[in-house]
């Protein structure tokens, strides 16, 4: 029965939501008004033509597909796994095949650059490789979770119906996986779609997606017109996205994955598959990781510290030393934490109380809406009155914030969303007003969560590239934007620099993320 | 404190769940309210405490109007059905929250925890995680919960509803013995005849969003206000008159007599606790249940003869 609950705090929740809807209306809703005007007003000349957008916004579709192809590949073995199987160390595997996805995408793609040989180092394997390794946690942790959840009747049922282990995979299995499957499948097109540092380190200079043309044409070749078009392009094509991706997962609702206490253990012929499964995939998402250590490591003379050791001297490609790039980092992303929590909890809070639909989907969309794009648009939006913040350094965290609150919200609201309203009620009927309510109850509770959103938030803004490169200056720059810089240096001593740096920035993200992943009790955005 | 519930009306989507539903709990009083899933006990439980929306009619304690004020001023206890035990407080946090809440000072908080333990049998469990407790222990904490604040009223909704027959038999003969010492005014929901008339002074029959009658367990029994209401207690020899006029023949009024050349004959006989019930047919064809007590009944296939005592036989509208 859908209970018509009596409004405990109708004006307190808008006023929950003023504040955030306001920040996003000011630096997510502003910016981008501003590139739809840009895009659309006349006059202004753009030396693109209409056939190269569209050959680049074809390009930019396929080699999403083929990288979710290749992930689905990668991944669904290990679904299988995790999803079929209770092992010793599953729930370490669960954990592990979340680093590469909070691996900044500039470490990710260092460390393509550092695995590959010369020749592919720059080609559209490299890319779609580096997507698969990115993305196959999506895959493993959507599909495998929702596997474990399954009832596991059905097949029992089918199995003394007659049919055979491939009929029930085909017949039964597959079926009531499907909503999983698409929803894991859209996930990683949409990531892959809007792919921005993996794209423009490796693929070159020849190479060029919707994204990586709008940071082409608006950074280096100026022409903020022919931006702003192609901006425009990729912000439709987003935003279908996203809703398509949203009403997928809104699919996968209420089915809980904490069924997995039913898992049987692998026997027989099935221990040596899980065995190698997990051996295979092991080697294929460490092997880059190795590479890039390897890379940091490697010096003139052999193996040792240089790189390292070089962090702290000053360079001619940047106007601080590495470990001020560092510094930088943790600086901004600990202030993004901060907005990021702000706005992506109050909104959670606001929002909660609806049934998860089509505003979670909007909520939803600067997850995968470009970051370049909203990097263009803070430059084009506050380079002049009434919003002249072109020279704060605010930008960035604001920046980086934007991102990450996304994940925020998908972390807390179905946190709060957990939480039984009965317990409300109960404290109000035992005289806690509904302030007192919001610390008594909703706090406490989720508070593991908000630990959780916080540990991601940061991950995510010590690994943001694609908006921060835009609004970063030159005597602030981040991590991953210092890495940008050396690698775009010839010369082995710049290479060993991004592949030093690269560790420090997956470290320090990977252990913000794992520690996350652990104090939110399993509440992570995947 | 009294408690008066004035022609309540509750929509859902539109639909009605409450239609002009009225009830008096007196003070001191526990007042049974009996009906199936559905009829709308929960909601009028809710629209007592201020946790639903009106579309119509007063919420009165004491003569005062409720109208306006929100749940946290209302002095109402609500035991709810899963208990809604706050999972991140131990047992002394959850008994003690409402203390809290109205702001008794540490002391007398603690004086009183340790009283409402001992009153629900749970001495020293205080510092336990209410995650940790059985079903009946948990029980128990969400009544000594609701307690606590000494509220003006207490509602509860089902409490016994998810536990076993024994344990539910022993808690219901508790809850009984502690409302009368208390002198608490009760509003207790259920759906379980035999519940509302263990517990009830007095027991009210919901239908549909309405009450169909509020009476003393004998009274209900003896007189119930239509068939439906009689059918829902689980009167069986009902017999319709015609004109809408249905007669109810209580089976503890039908007396039963084994003798070879009775005209009845026993169609089954089964033990149920003390009773045995029998089911049978008298020479005009006429099916009759009947209640005695003690062994030695008859069985079935047994020759009997059939006496109805007048007393026990009522005449109501079909309803």
């Amino acid at each position: 029965m859908d209970v018509d609950r009596a409004p405990l705090s109708r004006v307190s929740l808008a006023a929950a939501a003023t504040a955030p809807l306001a920040f996003l209306a000011v630096f997510f809703a502003y910016p981008l008004a501003t590139i739809v005007g840009r895009g659309l007003a006349e006059g202004g000349s753009s030396s693109f033509a209409l056939g190269e957008t569209a050959r680049i916004a074809w390009f930019t579709t396929w080699q999403a597909a083929l990288s979710t192809v290749l992930t689905l590949a990668l991944g669904l073995p290990l679904a299988w796994a995790v999803g079929r199987f209770a092992f010793r160390g599953r729930s370490v595997v669960l954990a592990l095949v979340l680093v590469p996805f909070v691996l900044p995408t500039l470490v990710v793609a260092t460390a393509f650059v550092a695995l590959l040989p010369e020749r592919l180092d720059q080609s559209v394997s490299a890319i779609l490789l580096a997507h698969a390794f990115f993305n196959v946690a999506v895959v493993v942790r959507i599909v495998g979770g929702y596997w474990a959840g399954l009832d596991r009747t059905t097949e029992a049922a089918a199995a003394v119906l007659g049919a055979g282990p491939w009929r029930r995979l085909r017949e039964v299995t597959l079926p009531q996986l499907a909503p999983a499957l698409t929803a894991a499948s859209a996930l990683t097109f949409l990531f892959s779609f809007t792919s921005f540092g993996v794209i423009l380190v490796l693929g070159g200079p020849r190479i060029a997606t919707l994204e990586t043309e709008i940071y082409n044409q608006a950074a280096r070749l100026f022409d903020l017109r022919t931006a702003a078009v192609l901006s425009l392009v990729q912000l439709v094509t987003v935003a279908a996205i996203v809703v398509v991706a949203s009403r997928l997962e809104g699919r996968l609702a209420g089915r809980s994955a904490t069924a997995w206490r039913t898992l049987s253990r692998p026997l027989g012929h099935e221990r040596l598959l899980v065995g190698s499964i997990l051996a295979v995939s092991t080697a294929v998402l460490a092997l880059p990781v190795a590479a890039l250590v390897g890379r940091s490591l490697s010096t003139s003379t052999g193996i040792g510290f240089d790189h390292y050791r070089a962090l702290g001297r000053e360079t001619s490609v940047l106007l601080v030393t590495p470990w001020g790039a560092v510094a930088n980092s943790l600086l901004f992303a600990t202030l993004a934490t901060c907005l990021a929590l702000a706005a992506g909890g109050l909104l959670a809070v606001a929002l909660a109380r609806l049934r998860p639909g089509w505003l979670d989907g909007l909520v939803l969309l600067p997850l995968g809406g470009s970051a370049v794009m909203l990097g263009f648009g803070f430059v084009i939006a506050f380079d002049e009155p009434p919003l002249e913040l072109r020279g704060s350094a605010l930008l960035v965290p604001v920046a980086q914030a934007l991102v990450a609150a996304p994940f925020v919200f998908r972390i807390v609201a179905p946190a709060l969303r957990s939480i039984r309203p009965e317990l409300r009620e109960a404290a109000a009927l035992l005289g806690a007003s509904p302030l007192r309510v919001r610390r008594e109850i909703d706090l406490p509770l989720v508070g593991r969560a908000l630990g959780g959103a916080a540990g991601f938030a940061f991950a995510i803004a010590l690994g943001e590239f694609g908006a921060t490169v835009f609004v970063s200056q030159a005597d602030r720059p981040t991590l991953p934007v210092a890495i940008f810089r050396f690698l775009g240096r010839p010369g082995a001593e710049n290479q060993g620099a991004a592949a030093a740096l690269a560790v420090v920035l997956a470290l320090l993200a990977a252990t913000a993320a794992v520690a996350a992943d652990r104090a939110g009790g399993r509440r992570s955005p995947l | 404190m009294r408690l008066s519930v004035e022609d309540l009306d509750v929509r859902f989507d539109g639909a009605a769940a409450l239609r002009g539903a009225s009830l008096d709990v007196a003070a001191g009083e526990t007042l049974a309210l009996l009906g199936p899933s559905g009829c709308g006990k929960s909601t009028l439980l809710r629209a007592i405490a201020g946790l639903q929306r009106l579309a119509g009619g007063r919420v009165l304690l004491d003569g005062r109007d409720l109208a306006g004020v929100p749940p946290h001023r209302r002095g109402i206890g609500l035991m709810f059905q899963d208990h809604a035990l706050f999972p991140h407080r131990d047992v002394a946090g959850n008994i003690g929250f409402g203390l809290r809440m109205t702001g008794v000072p540490r002391l007398e908080r603690a004086r009183r925890v340790a009283e409402l333990l001992a009153l629900v049998g749970l001495d020293g469990l205080g510092e336990r995680s209410v995650e940790t407790l059985s079903g009946g222990e948990q029980q128990r904490v969400a009544l000594a919960r609701a307690l606590a604040p000494h509220p003006r009223v207490l509602l509860l909704d089902e409490p016994l509803g998810s536990l076993d027959r024994p344990l539910h038999d022993r808690l219901l003969a508790e809850l009984a013995e502690l409302f009368a010492r208390l002198e608490q005014t009760v509003l207790y929901v259920t759906h379980d005849v035999t519940e509302a008339f263990a517990l009830g002074d007095r027991v009210a029959v919901m239908r549909a969003g309405r009450i169909e009658q509020a009476a003393n367990p004998d009274e209900l029994w003896s007189r119930p206000a239509n068939a439906w209401v009689a059918r829902f207690l689980g009167l069986t020899n009902l017999e319709s008159l015609g004109e809408g006029k249905v007669r109810i023949t209580r089976p503890e009024a039908v007396g039963v007599r084994s003798r070879p050349d009775g005209e009845a004959v026993v169609l089954h006989a089964n033990r149920s606790g003390a009773a045995v019930r029998l089911k049978v047919r008298d020479s005009t064809g006429r099916e009759l249940e009947a209640v005695m007590a003690g062994v030695n009944a008859p069985e079935t296939g047994d020759r009997v003869t059939v006496a109805i005592d007048p007393a026990g036989v009522v005449v109501v509208p079909e309803g």
